[in-house]
């Protein structure tokens, strides 16, 4: 099956038009039952964390942090799966996904002390106001097998299948199709389609690894992937916030229902840079950045809600509340201190060790002996 | 009883004690896994904690690791040593920082069971001693019994510790056979031991050669030489208490390994002693090693491997001085 052959679901066209293709049918049900509050919300969703990606960006390029991944361009798909997942759910991000994890309730400074070299983790998983978000993973596809493990243990715990949609657990991962490729993410595969887990693999193919091409990941859609494992899979337009949401709402139910793993591809695109360390225009012509900003989330989403009636006055209150969480974000960045030097020996173990004891007390003893007159 | 078996019954203990502990390797079911060392826990426990897994070694940690955020308490197989290292970087990169990364706020309490070492005849990557790559790791704690009796308390103890262990089995031990005081108290996992007193060199090793050292104190006996053998037992981190206060009283330090000498644990441990006891050294610490090239044919084995005849060797060097 070739790229123009397989199966895409869409609502939105590009300009925002109510355009189904024959694979989105299956979902228009689900579709029509969104209330203009929750299409709104998908739509300040988007911009507000637009606003924020913009301002971490910005701030990275004046020193402030260490380094940020962008997520412009990548929003539908992020806030429609988000959206898409229930409370009890549990989130097994990458590091890209600013719109999910603010979503589920991480305050996106948590994110901030990543990139600023603050901390390593950032949030508490464990800390209910974050929705059941794991942290952030840094090496390529390592969370899918976290994920797998752990809709494993939901699994064994009776926390899914049960028939209860309300009460039963699933696991969404997120991953990249540069991530595609690493070996994490097919153990995860055979490790969740072998223990029918309550999964699903939900990768963004944002087209580039870097200034890799996904052609080089796979000379075949990445959706025929998961297929080859034996869980279903959907390939969605990722910049269509509406597919995304239906695709994602129905595969977390079919997977929390105990039907095993399912698998979402998300085709969208990466405008900005992989990192602040990379420059697009070094891998890749402005002709294909111009064509995808043409199809835009966010400007795709506006003329939906343009043509349903929202408002001006709408669209003005995002744009001000995008603003106003931009302002937050850098007010609270540029105030955020070294963590103590005792931080380097914290938590290293989780029960005591001789050679972290010594080390601490070494360095306490090193520090004190420069008081009183030492520099 | 033999070495396997007492790991297999401090495996029973643990799922015995605590119904979260679960198993998960490659063969390790119906099979009992290629040593036989969780022999029947499937039959026993169900393929629900006993878990023959597909044959994918970053699978089973990196899934293990998620199980654990679920509040299991996963014991992983992984099958030989040589295989370890398609796991390698879900032990090194998560597993050992998962606790840091989250402040605190997880624990990770996972053993991973590597059978290690020589003397098996086996064939390539089937028997290499890779536990220098964990000690290196910040995260890791790394232990090594080389008695049953060890075997038995120390698997409970790894398994009931919150960070995550690797286990390191002496695999040529197996079949070992020995006593095991299952009404003693536990086996503390970060101790090291005294295992023969004696007041000329002390013979310091971990896993396997410890038996190794054994014969060669008792071929030192027999010409006038007495060696007091210690047992390190936890590579990491590691109890100088009693390997100090051994030195202090003999002088004199052989530390043999059948891993590769350069940047070992033997490297690590002759360094500290001498930075802790260099005034009571009458030799420099020796360090009697498998050579720095790959793991030989098995054939070769025995060209590689440190045996009695090299360990009095050193002794008899450390003696010159």
């Amino acid at each position: 099956m070739t790229t123009s052959e397989t199966p895409l679901v869409r609502v939105l066209d590009a300009t925002g038009r109510f355009t189904p293709s024959d694979a989105a049918e299956p979902y228009l049900p689900l579709i029509d039952a969104i209330t203009d509050a929750e299409l709104e919300q998908f739509y300040r969703d988007m911009v507000v964390i637009r606003a924020i990606d913009v301002q971490a960006t910005n701030l990275q390029r004046q020193g402030q942090l260490a380094l940020w991944p962008p997520s412009r361009g990548q929003e539908a798909a992020q806030v429609g799966s988000a959206r898409a997942a229930r409370p009890q759910d549990t989130i097994f991000p990458s590091y890209r996904e600013h719109a999910v994890t603010r979503i589920r309730g991480v305050d996106p400074l948590d994110i901030i002390k990543l990139m600023r070299g603050v901390s390593h983790g950032g949030w508490d998983p464990s800390d209910p106001k974050n929705g059941n978000t794991r942290l952030y993973t840094l090496v390529l596809g390592s969370q899918a097998l976290h994920a797998t493990g752990y809709a494993m243990g939901l699994a064994f715990d009776g926390k899914s299948g049960t028939g209860d949609v309300d009460s039963d657990q699933a696991v969404i991962v997120y991953y990249g199709d540069g991530a595609s490729s690493q070996g994490d993410v097919h153990e995860a595969m055979v490790f969740a389609a072998s223990y029918k887990t309550p999964e699903v693999f939900f990768l963004q193919n944002n087209h580039w690894a870097i200034s890799v091409p996904v052609s080089t990941q796979s000379p075949v859609p990445l959706v025929q992937r998961s297929a080859g494992y034996g869980i279903p899979s959907v390939r969605v337009d990722g910049n269509d916030v509406l597919a995304s949401y239906a695709v994602s709402r129905v595969a977390l139910d079919e997977a929390r229902s105990g039907l095993g793993p399912r698998a979402i591809e998300a085709v969208t695109y990466r405008l900005g840079a992989h990192t602040t360390s990379d420059d697009p225009t070094k891998y890749r012509g402005s002709d294909e950045e111009q064509s995808w900003a043409e199809r835009d989330p966010i400007i795709r989403m506006r003329a939906f809600l343009e043509g349903r009636g929202a408002s001006a006055a709408f669209f003005d209150d995002v744009e001000t509340e995008g603003a106003d969480a931009a302002e937050d974000l850098r007010s609270r960045t540029v105030e955020l201190g070294p963590p103590p030097a005792s931080k380097v020996f914290d938590h290293v173990y989780s029960e005591p060790h001789p050679l972290i004891d010594e080390q601490r007390a070494w360095r306490d003893s090193y520090e004190s002996s420069f008081e009183g007159g030492a520099k | 009883m033999p070495f396997s078996k007492a790991l297999n019954a401090g495996l029973r203990k643990a799922m015995e004690d605590d119904p979260r502990v679960l198993m998960m390797g490659e063969d390790i079911g119906k099979l009992g896994g290629v040593f036989r060392v969780t022999e029947h826990l499937q039959r026993d426990f169900g393929e629900r904690r006993v878990l023959d897994t597909p044959l994918a070694e970053s699978g089973i940690v990196g899934t293990a690791i998620g199980l654990a955020m679920t509040g299991f308490r996963p014991v992983c197989e992984i099958q030989f040593d040589g295989f370890v290292f398609p796991a390698f970087d879900q032990i090194t990169t998560q597993l050992a920082k998962l606790t840091n990364r989250h402040e605190g706020r997880l624990s990770m309490p996972i053993v991973i069971r590597i059978p290690y070492g020589g003397h098996i005849g086996a064939v390539e990557h089937h028997q290499e001693s890779p536990e220098a790559y964990f000690t290196h790791t910040p995260g890791l704690r790394v232990v090594s019994p080389s008695t049953p009796n060890d075997a038995y308390w120390m698997i409970q103890e790894a398994i009931r510790s919150n960070d995550p262990v690797i286990f390191m089995e002496p695999k040529s031990r197996y079949w070992q056979k020995g006593e095991v005081d299952v009404e003693s108290s536990a086996v503390p996992l970060h101790s090291s031991r005294v295992v023969r007193t004696g007041s000329d060199v002390t013979l310091v090793g971990h896993g396997a050669i410890v038996t190794t050292l054994l014969q060669a104190a008792a071929l030192a006996e027999s010409e006038g030489t007495s060696c007091e053998v210690v047992d390190v037992r936890s590579l990491s981190p590691v109890d100088y208490e009693p390997i100090l206060d051994s030195v202090r009283k003999t002088g004199r330090m052989v530390y043999a390994q059948e891993a590769q000498g350069f940047t070992s644990l033997g490297s690590e441990v002759a360094a500290t002693v001498m930075e802790r006891a260099f005034y009571a050294l009458e030799a420099p610490v020796l360090r009697v090693s498998g050579y720095d090239t790959p793991f030989p044919p098995a054939k070769l084995e025995g060209t590689y491997l440190p045996d009695a005849d090299r360990i009095l060797e050193a002794v008899d060097r450390s003696l010159a001085y």
